[in-house]
């Protein structure tokens, strides 16, 4: 068969960078393969896409070096618009992608530059809205849809070309799991009835196997890494050297001693053989001792009641109640629109309650003013794009305080030693273009803890970070919450993150308090999963199949294991960064 | 954002009328209500524009809100007229029939009050035109329509980009906003001038530079969907127009010769009962 | 640099409109009566000066129609066409902003204030009162008035937040290899 994709010898370096960001790629992929890409933030996974799709080099200009041959043509004689014919793309940013008024306009986009007559061109959107089941939708704006939803809408509009490869750009960023987990199948469904190529460029690897690939690329520092069936992949160490992070249950099976070899077939946890390791992963659950409970303390936020609606007779939120003891680490879950931002909201006192009343250190806060809240309780946004609004590093740290007329002298010695804590000291004279996203978003965060809060509300603290930057927030995070005392709420749908580093998780779904417990316990429980858009996480499954009743126990234990290792690997080394 | 005019999908025949011929019908509308000073041709615009509003079945809560405040700014703007130039009516109609004095230089003329009655009623001939074109128009055809008259499909696109994106704005704007607000950038007027631009630019410039980024995504979206690949682009919701539409477009070009023949029939665009 | 006029334009026409439209209704009194400064001049500006003239003017065109029939339910067309005049007056000048590309410094930001004072004063002191006056047959200092005033609280605001605007941004682009970290 004749390859649809093929890299020889490829290198490619941007005009503006010193280094070239691929390197000796070389890489084929035939027609009808499903092939999952991943590699850490900054490793040429996006470039690599960048060059199947034609923005480079019509886009992003730079040296190419080596050939790349898509359907047997050089992307260059092709064009743009021939490579649009051949290869679909999907952008992570459902609403960039999403220019249709609505989605019908949506989705004929293509056809529409292609001049295509209209009444054909209804024909062929209702044929494709229909394969991605949104044929009901047709006449709704895109403020009216969900993430799913839009995303699902992109896929019809690049299918309507026809074309036989699609490329997924971190599909799984924006949507919550259990959504997720729909998307995937959808993708699954789509290659096998339509019989196209699917690329997939994705660093949430475990959520991608939900259904299988044929082969996953990894790619670290500009060159592949690894092109391998998933079981052999799973069977190696490379995913962690890379900063990768594995299916949960293969990590508590390494962590249990277990050694996995691909004729385990380690792809999916459900159909995985056991057999040798099931005494190994009962004997490691016994051995690891329990984490120790944090002391209660006394309440610092407590919701009592609270009704919310923005029109009458539709409530968004009803009847929440609960209660967050100071130190804590809480996360708010709940599928996308349950209400967890309208929550956030009301806290901060940007909406009033219809009714119920929100305590502070069991102080009513309802008589202050967005500021007054605002130096008790911070919050932090999803994007640091949305909050920096300094150039410089030093003035947006001083924002909050120098509108609060705080002396010069003050300000400085302040901001000094949030800097401190934040790591980003020897940066405190740079721009902040100059930064990172991840260390923008330590200065979001240093902005807000300026102020000394007593909370910090956090939207989406992780949302399209890979492991590495996850786990640097995180630590960040765990760091001010244990030294500083202070209380930190995650509004997420990382289940990883809820798992790993909250102590506990309210639930939000439909407007209605749905649970409020440990994430292990919320996690096991597949009832409640399913009603949060959540997923149960692998850990369970892992136990069950192993014979532990306990799941929640299990998934308790592999936590606590995993928090010492970070730990011990924190003490070795000298001087942390 | 109640306040804010938008589509309706309703079933009248205004509705099924191209967005084409209702954007002609408002700009000769428009064109005639801007030259024509003829009260008598006013009136009966006024007249004619209630019954065709009737007829498109809007209702008041979709438009009272601004409705109201289309009011203040009149009643503003009439006040103003009369403070700075209140002869400005009779330098027009040459006569000045004084009905009383208010205080000082100023005293009421007949011709004055005439003259503001014409700016008033020149409103009240647009305010129901602009209401039922923005309630009855879809946009999305609306943005194939001006490619149809004429205008090259980057601009119909492009406006139909900016109908797509103002309500993701506006929902970035207020979130923006008030993460701002929490951390003690004020937008009340208690602030001297300079501090209030400050807080403005605290929340304009996080706006824009996620506007420039977007900008970047949704043209690499476009390019990488054959947006511009050829001269020309049909349209999904194009409507092709109908014998209503033709009757309409050809009953506002009568209309606005005929206005614009009576109004200047004595030479002058003003109606004048003073002579 | 050629200022061509490609899809990203015809994108920051869409999205530039609606920034513009969305800001309309954030309006600071400077305490004179019915004159205010409107952010949404500073943000046509630093369009205006990033991708050029046909942006800026259609930008400025568009985007003061539909503000004013969304927000108003009527067009007051005399004022629509000169808010055209100030984007194309300030675009002429994008190649030599260089926003982008991290280009603007001191000299650039007399060359964008003086354009902009210019291109205000061309707009709401020339072409406004004129249209007012020829379409609406509105009093003449009546409309001179006005018209000082807009020019006024457009001059301030596109020299205050426009040159912010457009300094911070160019702050991104500009290279910051000579950077180093401070003990």
């Amino acid at each position: 068969m004749e390859p649809i994709i093929e890299f020889k010898d490829f290198s490619f370096k941007y005009r503006s960078q010193v280094e070239p960001s691929l390197r000796d790629i070389n890489l084929t992929i035939y027609p009808g393969e499903k092939v999952l890409i991943v590699g850490p933030s900054g490793s040429g996974k996006s470039t690599l896409a960048h060059c199947l799709n034609g923005l480079i080099p019509f886009s992003y200009t730079g040296d190419i070096t080596g050939s790349l041959k898509i359907a047997g043509k050089n992307p260059v004689d092709l064009g743009i618009f021939g490579m649009s014919k051949i290869i679909g793309t999907v952008l992570q940013d459902t609403d960039g992608q999403f220019i249709g008024l609505t989605v019908a306009e949506d989705i004929a986009f293509a056809l529409e530059n292609d001049m295509i007559a209209q009444d054909k061109m209804h024909t062929k959107v209702d044929e494709v809205a229909e394969i991605v089941d949104v044929k009901n939708l047709l006449e709704n704006a895109p403020g009216e849809l969900s993430g799913g939803q839009k995303q699902r809408v992109s896929m019809a509009g690049v299918m309507v070309d026809d074309v036989d490869i699609l490329l997924f750009d971190e599909p799984l960023a924006n949507l919550d799991p259990a959504t997720g987990k729909r998307a995937i199948d959808m993708i699954d469904k789509i290659q096998k009835q339509q019989n196209k190529t699917i690329l997939i460029i994705e660093h949430r690897l475990e959520d991608v196997l939900y259904r299988d690939v044929d082969r996953i690329i990894v790619i670290g520092d500009g060159k592949i890494v690894a092109d391998t069936t998933p079981d052999e992949l799973l069977s190696q160490n490379i995913l962690g050297e890379q900063g990768i992070r594995e299916p949960l249950y293969i990590t508590a099976l390494k962590h249990a001693g277990c050694r996995i070899v691909s004729e385990d077939r380690p792809q999916h946890i459900e159909s995985m053989n056991l057999d040798g390791h099931k005494q190994q992963v009962r004997s490691w659950f016994e051995a690891v001792g329990e984490k120790e409970k944090k002391k209660e303390t006394q309440s610092v936020l407590r919701v009592e009641n609270l009704n919310f609606s923005y029109e009458e007779k539709k409530p968004v939120l009803q009847n929440i109640n609960f209660d967050i003891k100071k130190g804590e680490m809480v996360s708010i879950v709940g599928k996308n629109g349950a209400g967890k931002s309208t929550l956030s909201n009301l806290i901060c006192g940007f909406y009033k309650p219809n009714t119920g009343k929100i305590f502070l250190n069991d102080q009513d806060i309802s008589p202050l003013s967005i500021k007054e809240r605002g130096e008790k309780i911070g919050l932090v946004m999803q994007s640091p794009n949305q909050m920096i609004s300094k150039p410089m590093i030093f003035d947006e740290v001083a924002l909050g305080l120098a509108v609060r007329k705080v002396p010069e002298e003050e300000i400085k010695e302040r901001v000094y030693d949030t800097l401190k804590v934040c790591g980003l000291y020897p940066f405190r004279n740079w721009p902040v273009s100059a930064l990172s996203f991840g260390q923008k978003k330590r200065v979001s965060i240093a902005s807000i803890l300026v102020m000394n809060p007593e909370i910090i509300i956090l939207d989406e603290p992780t949302a399209g970070q890979d492991y590495k930057h996850y786990t640097e927030i995180m630590e960040f995070l765990k760091q001010i919450n244990k030294e500083m005392g202070i209380t930190i709420i995650m509004i997420t749908h990382d289940m990883h993150l809820m798992l790993e580093y909250t102590d506990r998780a309210i639930v939000i779904a439909d407007g209605k308090l749905l649970a409020d417990d440990t994430p292990s316990n919320i996690l096991t429980d597949e009832a409640i999963a399913n009603k949060a858009y959540l997923k149960k996480t692998s850990l369970y499954d892992l136990a069950h199949r192993c014979g532990i009743e306990e799941a929640a126990q299990f998934t308790d234990r592999f936590i606590y294991f995993e928090e010492n290792m970070r730990k011990k690997e924190e003490r070795s080394k000298t001087g942390s960064v | 954002m109640s306040k804010i005019l938008s589509y309706e999908e309703k079933e009248t025949w205004i509705h099924r009328l191209s967005g084409v011929t209702k954007l002609i019908f408002f700009i000769l509308w428009c064109v005639v209500s801007m030259i024509s000073y003829d009260t008598r041709i006013l009136i009966i615009m006024i007249l004619f524009s209630l019954i065709i509003f009737k007829m498109s079945k809007t209702e008041w809560k979709q438009v009272g809100a601004v409705f109201k405040m289309v009011m203040l700014f009149l009643m503003l703007n009439v006040i103003a007229v009369f403070l700075l130039s209140p002869y400005q009516g009779t330098e027009i109609y040459g006569t000045r029939t004084e009905l009383f004095p208010i205080v000082g230089p100023y005293v009421m003329t007949a011709e004055q009050l005439f003259y503001e009655l014409n700016m008033i009623l020149k409103y009240f001939t647009i305010i129901p035109a602009a209401f039922m074109f923005l309630v009855t128009t879809d946009p999305s055809e609306f943005a194939a329509s001006l490619n149809r008259i004429g205008i090259s499909y980057n601009i119909g696109y492009a406006v139909s980009l900016a109908l797509r994106y103002i309500p993701d704005v506006q929902s970035d704007f207020t979130k923006i906003k008030h993460a701002q607000e929490a951390r003690g950038i004020e937008m009340s007027s208690k602030a001297s001038l300079l501090n209030r631009i400050k807080s403005v630019s605290a929340i304009i410039f996080p706006l824009i530079f996620s506007s420039m980024n977007r900008i970047d995504t949704v043209s690499n979206a476009m390019e990488l969907r054959g947006y511009g690949k050829h001269k020309k682009r049909t349209w999904y919701r194009a409507r092709p127009l109908k014998k209503a539409d033709f009757l309409t477009i050809a009953f506002s070009v009568i209309f606005m010769v005929v206005a614009l023949i009576i109004t200047f029939w004595d030479g002058s665009r003003f109606y004048n009962p003073f002579v | 640099m050629s200022k061509k006029f490609g899809i990203k334009e015809v994108v920051a026409i869409g999205i530039g409109t609606a920034l513009f439209v969305a800001l309309t209704e954030i309006q600071i009194p400077i305490g004179i009566p019915n004159t205010y400064l409107q952010p949404r001049m500073a943000v046509l500006a630093f369009l205006a000066a990033v991708f050029g003239p046909i942006v800026g003017g259609v930008v400025g065109l568009l985007g003061h129609a539909l503000g004013d029939l969304i927000f108003y339910g009527s067009v007051w067309w005399s004022w629509v066409i000169p808010e055209a005049v100030v984007g194309i007056g300030i675009g002429v000048f994008a190649a030599k902003f260089a926003i982008k590309e991290g280009g603007f410094g001191k000299k650039e930001i007399i060359t964008f204030n003086v354009a902009q004072v210019i291109a205000n004063v061309i707009a709401w002191i020339v072409v406004a009162p004129v249209l007012d006056i020829v379409i609406y047959a509105e009093p003449v200092n009546k409309v001179f008035l006005q018209g000082a005033f807009a020019a006024l609280g457009d001059v301030i605001i596109i020299g205050i937040l426009g040159t912010l605007l457009a300094v911070g941004y160019t702050k991104i682009g500009a290279k910051s290899s000579s950077l180093s970290k401070e003990d």
